[in-house]
């Protein structure tokens, strides 16, 4: 059924969809919506949940952590501030194996109050062991929130998942998405049914005094659970395309085949990008763009086989790592080293704190990589 | 001795908790949780964050509770069994009761927001603190449960613990939630009633149970029980509970003993001047005394 949503909306309607049976959320601008609209749908009974309207944030991920060990499909949403909050249980949540799903509104950290989009809260999150999804569009949101249960919940996964939709660009923009009520999505995603949790018929405790004989194991499994999950993000991706028409990768490519320069990025940033490639071909430029939806695990393969064929890279990030280069630039250049194929690698960073990034400056970028030497660090439009 | 005489218990005989775990000896709450349990039966599912009994319960693959454990974050004992229990609820299992198990630090302090919302709320659980008046996990620092006094590794002798120890059962009931209690080991008939009492209650229940520690108390750990006894002969700890707002003194001592019996038998108090010890018996007479006005105007009998 085709409606016309915002990407917060969209996420409380995949929540929704994938019957997720505890939700716990705290309200934070530009996230709130999501809050308010599962309430609404929890209370009218139109989806069979308890919401626990937590103090805090770090109690919405305390509560999800609590739920889902105790056997129940959780979600909670924030964003910034409140994903800062959760930090402690995000590291809790992830070693402690709970296939959780967040919503993460990306918005800029304060000082200054910032609502506005730019990838630093979640990108602070990378080393905690959650998987990481950037979104594109408001599908993207839905589609993601459904196959993230079913990634996550693979027995030989069992990690959590954090979605990420730019401020305002998604959580508050009206597009058309194609959504399924739960009966449909019932045949693509089982109930959620952990091997072990917390039972009063199988006493376990979880989560005990680990020592450094057994703590080092821990965190191999948990990192292999994440090289792991790169097959299984790739398998359901495929089931869901055969099923709702979209088919979703840890990356996307557009119009890289025969491209000499390929511009790296992701969230809306990358929809912008694909716009400005038209735009560039239109003049005869023969450049691509290539979209990494997932951050973590991080597609090193997928970049590597279809980066390492181009003249020149721009990786442009809406975020950076102070002291050092945007964060997907490291991730970028580390992998084509790896391939041991050093093509020129351009790091672009743009639109921190909701600046907008319009087709003109992905032109000009371009334009940049074709007249200058690469560059780690280069500011667009920073007014100096 | 008369071998033909049974000793009859006054507490259930079935334990759930198994020996060898690892309290100090003479740990006032590793006794707290055994009797807890045998108040609360398999059914039981507990949330304990960082605190000794994160350590008390045993390292991973051991576990000594005879029930499920779910280790949680130090703030977080309150919002980690809100989870669980509304899981619970979601999952058909409304039988199945939710323990809450922190200690001071964890519940006056750091923990303090996440009770309280759950308080608020009225989720279906138990809180127990087991007070044992410091951060002992760490090493015996002060907490806000710390008494006035009391040495600490944070208070130390020079510079010790000023002014009086937060008021957590009237926090607890100013949240108006349905039962709010003091427990003490030394008195196991009063701690196993009323936490039974609690889990025949639907809504957020809080019990305040005293655990003497006597590694951060200094005192031998053969005498537990004696220091626990003597909190409440001495009106320090006084056993009461408020049931729907209904306060109710649950034993009144009749020949009140002095407090400098109970602060001597502990090593953290023996740096206390006269001066001061007068001064904490003044402070526990007003406590008691303005315990005894609640109980007549908020108590059973009152209109
Ligand atoms: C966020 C956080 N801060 C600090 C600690 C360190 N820590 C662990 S236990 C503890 C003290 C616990 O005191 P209390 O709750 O009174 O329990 P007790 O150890 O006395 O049983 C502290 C400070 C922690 N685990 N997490
Ligand atoms: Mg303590």
């Amino acid at each position: 059924m085709k409606k016309v949503l915002t990407g917060n909306v969209a996420a409380a309607y995949g929540a929704t969809a994938a019957r997720v049976n505890v939700v716990a959320a705290y309200p934070i601008t530009p996230q709130t919506t999501i809050v308010e609209i599962l309430s609404e749908i929890v209370a009218d009974g139109e989806l069979k949940a308890d919401f626990v309207k937590v103090e805090s944030e770090h109690s919405a991920l305390a509560a999800c952590i609590g739920a889902q060990s105790a056997g129940a499909r959780t979600f909670t949403a924030t964003s910034a501030q409140g994903l800062a909050l959760m930090h402690e249980l995000i590291h809790w949540s992830a070693r402690a194996r709970l296939p959780i799903v967040l919503t993460n509104v990306n918005r800029a950290m304060a000082p200054g109050w910032s609502i506005w989009a730019d990838a630093t809260d979640s990108i602070a999150q990378r080393d905690t062991g959650w998987m990481q999804v950037y979104c594109e569009n408001n599908q993207e949101v839905f589609d993601t929130v459904i196959m993230s249960y079913k990634i996550g919940e693979n027995e030989n996964i069992l990690l959590p998942t954090l979605i990420n939709l730019d401020a305002f660009f998604l959580s508050h923009t009206s597009q058309v998405v194609d959504i399924y009520d739960s009966e449909r999505i019932d045949s693509f995603l089982p109930p959620y049914n952990p091997k072990y949790k917390l039972d009063v018929n199988a006493p376990r405790s979880f989560g005990a005094l680990t020592s450094p004989e057994h703590y080092y194991e821990f965190s191999y499994l948990l990192h292999n659970a994440h090289k792991k999950a790169k097959e299984v993000i790739r398998e359901v991706g495929k089931e869901f395309g055969k099923k709702f028409g979209r088919e979703y990768g840890l990356v996307e490519e557009y119009k890289c085949e025969d491209a000499d320069e390929i511009l790296v990025t992701y969230g809306t940033i990358a929809g912008t990008t694909k716009d400005a490639v038209d735009r560039l071909r239109e003049k005869g430029r023969k450049v691509g763009a290539f979209k990494i939806r997932y951050f973590r695990p991080f597609p090193d393969e997928e970049v590597i086989e279809v980066l390492s064929k181009a003249k020149k890279i721009g990786v442009i990030d809406r975020a950076v790592s102070f002291g050092h280069e945007g964060p997907f630039l490291s991730e970028v250049k580390a992998a084509l080293y790896e391939s041991g194929n050093y093509v020129p690698v351009y790091g672009f960073v743009a639109g921190l704190g909701g600046r907008d990034v319009s087709i003109a400056d992905i032109e000009n970028i371009h334009d940049h990589m074709i007249n200058n030497e690469p560059e780690n660090l280069i500011w667009i439009g920073v007014k100096k | 001795m008369n071998s033909e005489k049974k000793v009859k218990l006054t507490i259930p005989e079935h334990e759930v908790m198994s020996p060898g775990h690892l309290a100090c000896q003479g740990c006032g709450a590793s006794l707290a949780m055994r009797y807890a349990l045998k108040a609360l039966g398999e059914k039981t599912i507990v949330s304990i964050p960082a605190c000794c009994w994160a350590v008390i319960d045993g390292p991973f693959p051991y576990s000594a509770a005879g029930i499920p454990v779910m280790h949680c974050a130090f703030e977080t004992a309150a919002s980690t069994s809100s989870g669980i229990t509304h899981a619970m609820s979601q999952l058909g299992q409304d039988d199945v009761t939710t323990l809450a198990w922190a200690g001071d630090g964890g519940t006056f302090d750091i923990g303090l927001q996440a009770l309280s919302g759950a308080a608020e709320r009225g989720d279906n659980l138990i809180y127990i603190v087991y007070d044992n008046e410091a951060y002992m996990n760490t090493g015996i620092q002060r907490s806000s449960s710390t008494p006035h006094g009391a040495w600490t590794t944070t208070t130390p002798v020079k510079h010790y613990k000023k002014g009086p120890k937060k008021n957590i059962v009237e926090i607890m009931v100013a949240h108006h939630i349905p039962y709010v209690a003091t427990a003490n080991i030394a008195y196991p008939e009063d701690l196993i009633r009323k936490i039974k009492k609690a889990k025949e209650i639907k809504g957020a229940k809080f019990l305040h149970l005293y655990a003497p520690c006597p590694t951060g108390w200094k005192h031998p750990p053969a005498i537990t029980i004696k220091v626990a006894r003597l909190a409440t002969e001495t009106n320090v700890f006084p056993l009461y509970e408020v049931t729907d707002g209904v306060y109710k003194i649950n034993k009144v001592i009749k020949n009140v003993k002095p407090v400098e019996e109970y602060l001597k038998l502990q090593g953290r108090f023996r740096h206390l001047s006269k001066e001061e010890i007068d001064f904490i018996q003044q402070e526990v007479n007003k406590n008691w005394e303005r315990l005894v006005k609640l109980e007549k105007a908020f108590g059973e009998d009152s209109e």
